[in-house]
């Protein structure tokens, strides 16, 4: 680091540090384990509160994103020697490669971890999270791992989002008349390779953890007092994108790259 | 018996403990006192395992805190009940999902041997009706005790309250007092209490630390500070002109 300035390396090194303890807290989230018994019903809650709850949204965006991915496909394909069916072949990959896995992720690195961040960081303050401490009880196992767990589930809501999009792009183009439904199905099943989907399945179940886990390390640890939770809720956002964005690319390279 | 020896507690450059050694008995109310910012709850946290101290070492009955494994320090801590200085409930659950909270977690107890046990501690804290309640829909004082019946459901050998009776009125802030020491002696536990009220030193005082600068200034039982030279002591027990008075009818009547 010698050749850096010395304000740039500190806030290397701070980053390094950052990652390290993050590390360190994921290791410390699976030790010494809550009674199954509460840890069933924290799990059941969280399920609803990360995954359940946020199918409406889910559902809402990628119905208009596939909608306007179709439109916008059509509009500039507009070569008569392509043939339409592209149409929806265009709006397949996108979707299942990228808007449902990738663009729904950050949405909920909003929607989710702000929620995360905010709970967990509100316990920090009001010292819930020393009370657990005080009696013995394992605060990041309670507090985290339900919602990791929880987040498993989160592939499915994708599954969904998937599904949804392609269904309004089939409802934007084909009653938009852009293209009839025998072109659409065509398109649909144009060049399909399986192995794409388990690349959408396998970031999904990354991004899943990400925003599990990247907003509940930013609550955790977070200092001072009511004011610092919003702070904390805004750069655990930025943060969860980040590392979704960086991560994304980097599975593309090693998976299809 | 809770042995300290020469803690000492920094955060960065700022130096908050400065070598702190004294007992605390078993069966009595231990009081910690001292002006706002002076350490107390960072010496109580410290008590508590929450902060290491970087020098120092503390004994609960022969154990010595940093010597022990992870396990074992989760394992002694199931053996403190801390009341905490905003009372720290959990707002998810209610007021009697707050006190079986411990009981779940750390014991095998059948659903109806928790709620008897429930029952009898939120009876003791005199809070019974307010069962089913939420944190944010009951007042600071029914917090407070809430608090401590959460402190004590799984019976502790070490009771630590951070300012029990802060922002209470007078006659709350004496039954609360009065409840604590009382718990203290039937259970024969060690309690230690972080307070700036001088109602409570004079009601349950019987020892006291006082804290000043992150040193011990002065330690002695509720009698004895009536009769303290100490000057950093009588000039902050008894800064208000009423307990000076009173120091003065005491001393008047003693000669
Ligand atoms: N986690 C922390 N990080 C940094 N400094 C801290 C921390 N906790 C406490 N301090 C500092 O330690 C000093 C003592 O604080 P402490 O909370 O122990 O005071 P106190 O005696 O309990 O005061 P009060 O009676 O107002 O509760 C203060 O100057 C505070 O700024
Ligand atoms: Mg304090």
């Amino acid at each position: 680091m010698l050749f850096l300035p010395e304000e740039v390396n500190f806030c290397f090194m701070n980053y390094l540090a950052q990652i390290g303890s993050y590390f360190l807290m994921l290791r410390e989230v699976f030790k010494k384990p809550t009674k199954w018994r509460i840890m069933k019903t924290l799990i059941l809650k969280e399920i609803d509160e990360l995954v359940y709850s946020s199918l409406g949204i889910i559902i809402f965006i990628s119905f208009f994103i596939g909608a306007v991915v179709t439109i916008q496909t059509a509009l500039n394909l507009n070569n008569p020697l392509i043939p339409k069916n592209l149409i929806a072949f265009a709006t397949r990959q996108s979707v299942i490669l990228e808007f449902a896995p990738t663009f729904v992720s950050i949405i909920m690195a909003g929607k989710v971890g702000s929620y995360i961040t905010s709970s967990i960081g509100t316990m920090r303050v009001t010292e819930q999270i020393d009370a657990l401490e005080v009696m013995g009880v394992n605060a990041l196992n309670y507090l985290v791992f339900p919602k990791i767990i929880a987040m498993l589930f989160y592939p499915f809501a994708i599954a969904i989002a998937m599904y949804v999009g392609i269904f309004g792009g089939w409802l934007a183009g084909v009653f938009g008349g852009f293209l009839t439904n025998a072109d659409f199905v065509t398109g649909l099943t144009l060049d399909f390779i399986p192995f794409h989907i388990a690349y959408a399945f396998i970031k999904t179940l990354l991004f899943a953890i990400v925003i599990a886990t990247v907003p509940a390390f930013h609550g955790f640890y977070m200092k001072g007092g009511a004011l610092e939770v919003g702070k904390a809720s805004t750069t655990a956002f930025v943060w969860t994108s980040v590392v979704i964005i960086i991560l994304n690319y980097i599975l593309t390279q090693l998976l299809l790259g | 018996m809770i042995e300290v020896k020469d803690i000492h507690k920094s955060f960065g450059e700022a130096h908050i403990l400065k070598g702190i050694t004294t007992t605390f008995e078993k069966g009595k109310t231990n009081l910690v006192i001292g002006q706002s910012g002076s350490g107390k709850t960072v010496f109580l946290k410290c008590l508590l395992g929450l902060f290491s101290p970087e020098v120092g070492d503390i004994v609960y009955d022969d154990k010595v805190y940093a010597n022990l494994s992870g396990d074992e320090q989760r394992d002694l801590r199931q053996e403190m009940g801390m009341v905490f200085q905003g009372s720290a409930l959990f707002d998810s659950l209610t007021v009697a999902g707050n006190v079986q909270f411990p009981l779940e977690m750390f014991t095998k107890q059948s659903k109806s041997e928790m709620q008897d046990r429930v029952d009898t501690v939120l009876k003791r804290v005199n809070l019974i009706d307010a069962h089913h309640k939420f944190p944010s829909e009951i007042s600071g004082g029914m917090q407070k005790r809430v608090a401590i019946a959460r402190a004590i459901v799984m019976n502790p050998k070490y009771l630590f309250c951070d300012e029990p009776n802060s922002g209470l009125d007078p006659k709350t802030a004496i039954l609360i007092d009065n409840l604590i020491k009382e718990i203290t002696e039937e259970y024969h536990i060690v309690t230690i209490i972080n307070t700036h009220d001088m109602n409570s030193v004079m009601q349950i005082g019987e020892k006291i630390l006082f804290l000043k600068n992150g040193l011990k200034e002065w330690e002695g039982t509720k009698h004895e500070i009536f009769k303290t030279d100490n000057e950093a002591v009588t000039g902050f027990v008894y800064s208000s002109d009423l307990f000076k008075k009173v120091r003065q009818m005491y001393i008047e009547e003693r000669n």
